[in-house]
């Protein structure tokens, strides 16, 4: 190598550099072994098995969104055949008795969804942008609907089922007990996460990033769009259907809902308020998105309207989604003015937080009315009861919201100004931000 | 001298509106060849006919004696034409150094590769950064494109532009907009870059035009109207009613 390039090109990790990155992903397994350690509950580690699938579903997804510049609306297709053709796949391979282990099993699903976007994908990737997001819904309802139609395949309303424990087995482990299937998930999701970021370090990876930034130049340095979309789309079925086989073998079973729209909507939703922009955005994505879902549904009934206030919340104030907000402030992390910042957060916490109750209050009060105004007044939202008929409440509702949405702005405003300091300090020392 | 770039009796119409008539071309192999002709004259259009952006109505585009015209635009990119845009055209939320890299990718043989880790190609490394060192944009390598001043960010789109290694280069205006300084420092770039390349420029300086280039086209309302030697197109009466006549008025 010339003494240019090493002059000039970005140096290559050093020892400590790459002890650090290495000793990253060697801290996520260990993590993942010690896990069930400490939360050893039969809820806990259906929730980390449901969180495992659903890191690897959003990571695919953002393989798309994130990185190639595609919004699709039918992802779960590729999930939702995965799964299907696992719980086939976990009959057949019980019936025959072939010696294939339950570990191997998420590969068919992984490879179902291969197939399905290698067949799908070549017209719908012919452009980016609408046309790839209508051809992608289209393709959803079509084969969500097939679902239900073709009866002997997909099981109808009642999808289809099998048993697990019933594969051949190795070194007897039965997979019958949630923490086999949690070991089972987290091994599969650290590997499709490793792989999957090995993906963005590719040449092909590289251009993804440049076919979403500027499809048009990307054709004047010899690519064809057309190809890096379709290859990524290939990968992103792929990963899909291993993250849709786990899913498979967790439950047991599979049904139409697996393809729907709620599905498809589930992992833009959890990708997007994780922030597609960085690799580990999906990441706190779904574990988010899987906490939030399974917490909220038992404080409150209407759980799905919060979800859309925060997903509409997280594109009007932060596009970047959740990773997008805290690496904003790596700069001033390192620059040493975070401090400036943190007694604005403080003040401008209590008025917000205040708004945002007074939100949760006159948003129950009016479901009360609306949906169960026969009942006793006497509801519980978020594990507080109060009294829906009482004037002094709905008087609370509404001072908490003006009162708090009054106060709020001017500490935003605070907080704006103490950013913009703490910003530009950071500038002055180099610190781009 | 065998010939870079053969236009033959090349059309473009965009309804009944005609914007490019009946230009027939050519550009030897090594030659510096500088396209100028008033605003609206099809100059971009043309460009965008020889790199596979548009496709003639008729007539036919030639690379070094082959037919290209119908072929997409990263067809031709392979056969060694590499143009750039007179709006900058960069990959605006990636480095400069990711930028140069993207373009050289192809050109190294690696394609659509992932099973390679794209940071340890040695001669993927080693080509991109004599181009970052050529642009002068080696204290800017880590800075997203999108943030380079304008100069800077005509730099990148040069060094992407030249980045494959084609030998048939095509420049768009690559000094609109530049400070005097700044399109001295550019052309001096352009100079050394293209040497022992063919090169197709678009250029509204005049100096920039005479300094550079061993062969001049006249554009104007679609039609090529002088061909020739810098001399012979500077006492062209033609071409000094129809464009450098306004300039000096």
């Amino acid at each position: 190598m010339t003494d240019t390039t090493s002059s000039v090109a970005p140096p290559y990790p050093t020892a400590a550099e790459k002890l650090k990155f290495y000793g990253l992903w060697v801290g996520a397994a260990v993590v993942l072994l010690l896990l069930p350690k400490l939360f050893s509950s039969g809820g806990s580690l259906t929730t980390f098995s449901l969180i495992g699938i659903s890191i690897i579903f959003s990571l695919s997804y953002n393989i798309l969104l994130g990185q190639t510049g595609m919004l699709s609306f039918g992802h779960a297709v590729y999930y939702g055949l995965g799964g299907f053709l696992v719980i086939h796949a976990i009959n057949i391979i019980g019936a025959n008795k072939l010696p294939i282990p339950l570990p191997l099993v998420p590969l068919i699903g992984g490879l179902t969804g291969l197939l399905f976007a290698v067949l799908l994908g070549w017209v719908s990737t012919q452009r980016s942008g609408t046309a790839f997001a209508m051809i992608s819904l289209g393709v959803a309802e079509l084969v969500a609907s097939s679902a239900l139609i073709l009866r002997t395949f997909f099981g109808g309303e009642a999808g289809i089922s099998a048993n697990r424990t019933k594969v051949f087995r190795l070194f007897d482990w039965s997979f019958g007990p949630q923490i086999q299937i949690y070991y089972l998930v987290a091994a599969w999701t650290l590997i499709a996460v490793i792989a999957m970021y090995a993906l963005t370090r590719t040449p092909l990876g590289r251009m993804c990033n440049a076919v979403r930034d500027n499809p048009e130049r990307v054709q004047f340095v010899g690519y064809d769009p057309h190809v890096v979309r379709y290859l990524a789309f290939c990968f992103s079925g792929f990963f899909a259907g291993i993250a849709g086989a786990l899913a498979a073998i967790n439950f047991e079973i599979a049904n139409s809902a697996y393809l729907g729209a709620v599905q498809s909507g589930t992992v833009l939703f959890a990708t997007y308020i994780g922030g597609v922009g960085f690799f580990i955005g999906p990441i706190v994505g779904a574990i988010f998105v899987t906490i939030l879902s399974l917490g909220l549904s038992d404080l409150t009934q209407v759980w799905q309207l919060y979800f859309g206030l925060i997903f509409i919340a997280v594109v009007l104030f932060a596009p970047g989604g959740i990773t997008g907000l805290l690496m904003m402030h790596r700069p001033l992390l390192k620059a040493g003015t975070f401090g400036r910042v943190l007694p604005s957060y403080l003040i401008a916490f209590v008025p917000t937080l205040a708004m945002l109750i007074g939100l949760i209050l006159a948003t129950e009060i009016i479901v009360y009315y609306a949906v169960h105004s026969g009942d006793a007044s006497h509801i519980k939202a978020f594990g507080v009861p109060f009294d829906a008929a009482n004037r002094y409440v709905w008087a609370m509702a509404a001072i908490l919201l003006v009162g708090g949405y009054w106060v709020a702005r001017k500490t935003w405003t605070f907080v704006g100004h103490a950013w913009d300091d703490a910003t530009s300090v950071a500038r002055e020392k180099g610190i781009a931000a | 001298m065998s010939t870079a770039i053969e236009l033959r009796g090349v059309e473009k119409s965009f309804g009944i509106t005609s914007v490019i008539r009946n230009v027939n071309l050519t550009v030897a192999q090594g030659e510096r060849h500088a396209l100028i002709g008033p605003n609206g004259a099809g100059k971009s259009t043309l460009f965008n006919l020889i790199s596979g952006y548009m496709l003639p109505t008729t007539g036919s585009v030639l690379l070094r004696d082959e037919v290209v015209s119908g072929l997409a635009p990263y067809q031709i990119n392979r056969r060694g034409l590499s143009r750039s845009f007179q709006v900058t055209n960069v990959f605006a939320n990636m480095s400069v150094w990711e930028n140069l890299r993207c373009a050289v990718l192809w050109a190294t043989g690696h394609r659509y590769a992932f099973w390679k880790n794209v940071d340890r190609l040695p001669e993927v490394r080693e080509r991109t950064a004599r181009i970052l060192e050529d642009i002068n944009l080696t204290a800017r390598r880590d800075v997203p494109a999108g943030l380079l001043t304008y100069a800077e960010q005509r730099a990148l789109e040069i060094g992407i532009t030249i980045a494959g290694g084609a030998d048939v280069i095509l420049l768009d205006e690559p000094t609109a907009g530049m400070s005097h300084a700044e399109t001295e420092r550019a052309v001096a770039l352009i100079r050394r870059l293209t040497e022992g390349r063919t090169l197709l420029i678009v250029e509204h300086d005049m100096s920039v035009v005479f300094g550079l280039a061993d062969k001049i086209s006249v554009l104007v309302y679609g039609q090529i109207i002088a061909s020739g030697v810098p001399e012979e197109i500077r006492g062209n009466p033609k071409v000094k009613e129809a464009y450098l006549g306004e300039e000096a008025a």
